[in-house]
């Protein structure tokens, strides 16, 4: 039973360890900027969560205490990574994009980072002509 | 703050004091869970940020999130957590195996549907931990999504995966 427990414990922080790597190397080898964010936002959670469920698992089944908080780490993980990703890519839109090279938002207004909601748009708008 | 006091008679004492009894309850839990560890002491203090930090955050979200099935949400969790697995493996197979040349990167626009900004924003964070896709800016009305994709070989079909898989899921999900 520990054998086995051992060895998903191993298995599970080489995977935890190789998809960090891969993180960290598509950050290196992608091209462009938005490219590279696709990287650390994906494989580097699965490599940190691999190695948090190895973590809890050893604690569990080795040491025979119950450790819960890694599902925090966990959760708290995939809470802020689509935030940080998000920052990034409006930082990289503000800098390297325009309205124009943008796909359409199809719809009245422009994308957020240009333009302001709409009723602030309309106030702005009648501020100006008066 | 003049406005606070106006509304303050309307609202009962628990509306003022516990805005989001299920916010506190889940903040507590959080601390105790962080500590890894139950005493009394630490119960207290996960008590009182439980209580605080709805509190000053309330103007945030002056509503509760209105949710109309757990089991539901709780459904939706783990699809998306295999699904994060999945967008791992994929990715990593790209970074490894491809040639940079071969990816196809694109903005593509996602017309939103859902409108209940909790919905809006765990859509965001869905799209961006999942298969080759960063949700990267919201239209300033809130009813179009700019994505940008690793790879899109087909801008269509990866819209109506994101508008099926996830976003019909979380329309019954949120009220």
């Amino acid at each position: 039973m520990t054998l086995i427990a051992e060895i998903v414990i191993s298995l599970l922080i080489v995977a935890g360890g190789f998809f960090a790597f891969v993180g960290s190397f598509g950050l290196i080898k992608l091209p462009e900027i938005m490219q590279r964010l696709h990287a650390p936002t994906k494989a580097t959670t699965l490599g940190v969560g691999s190695v948090l469920v190895a973590s809890m698992l050893y604690f569990l089944v080795i040491e025979g205490i119950p450790s819960i908080h890694e599902l925090v780490i966990t959760l708290f993980l995939f809470l802020t990574a689509p935030i940080t990703a998000n920052f990034v890519a409006k930082a990289y839109i503000h800098r390297r994009e325009s309205p124009k090279s943008l796909p359409l938002t199809n719809r009245d207004a422009g994308w957020a980072t240009f333009d302001p909601p709409p009723d602030q748009r309309t106030a702005g708008e009648e501020r100006g002509t008066s | 703050m003049s406005e606070a006091k106006a509304t303050a008679d309307s609202r009962s004492l628990r509306q003022r004091w516990l805005p989001h009894p299920l916010l506190t309850v889940v903040l507590t839990g959080f601390w105790m869970l962080l500590l890894n560890d139950f005493s009394m002491g630490g119960l207290v203090v996960g008590l009182a940020l439980g209580i605080l930090i709805p509190l000053y955050t309330t103007s945030f979200w002056p509503t509760p999130p209105r949710i109309k099935s757990y089991p539901k949400a709780t459904a939706y969790f783990f699809l998306v957590l295999w699904d994060i697995v999945q967008a791992n493996i994929q990715v990593a197979y790209w970074i490894l195996f491809w040639k940079n040349e071969q990816l196809k990167p694109k903005f593509f626009t996602v017309p939103l549907d859902i409108r209940v900004p909790e919905g809006v924003a765990t859509l965001m964070g869905t799209i961006t931990m999942t298969p080759g896709t960063v949700s990267s800016d919201l239209s300033a009305d809130g009813k179009a999504l700019l994505v940008h994709g690793i790879h899109v070989p087909d801008e269509a079909a990866m819209i109506l995966n994101i508008k099926t898989r996830y976003e019909a899921r979380l329309l019954e999900i949120f009220r």
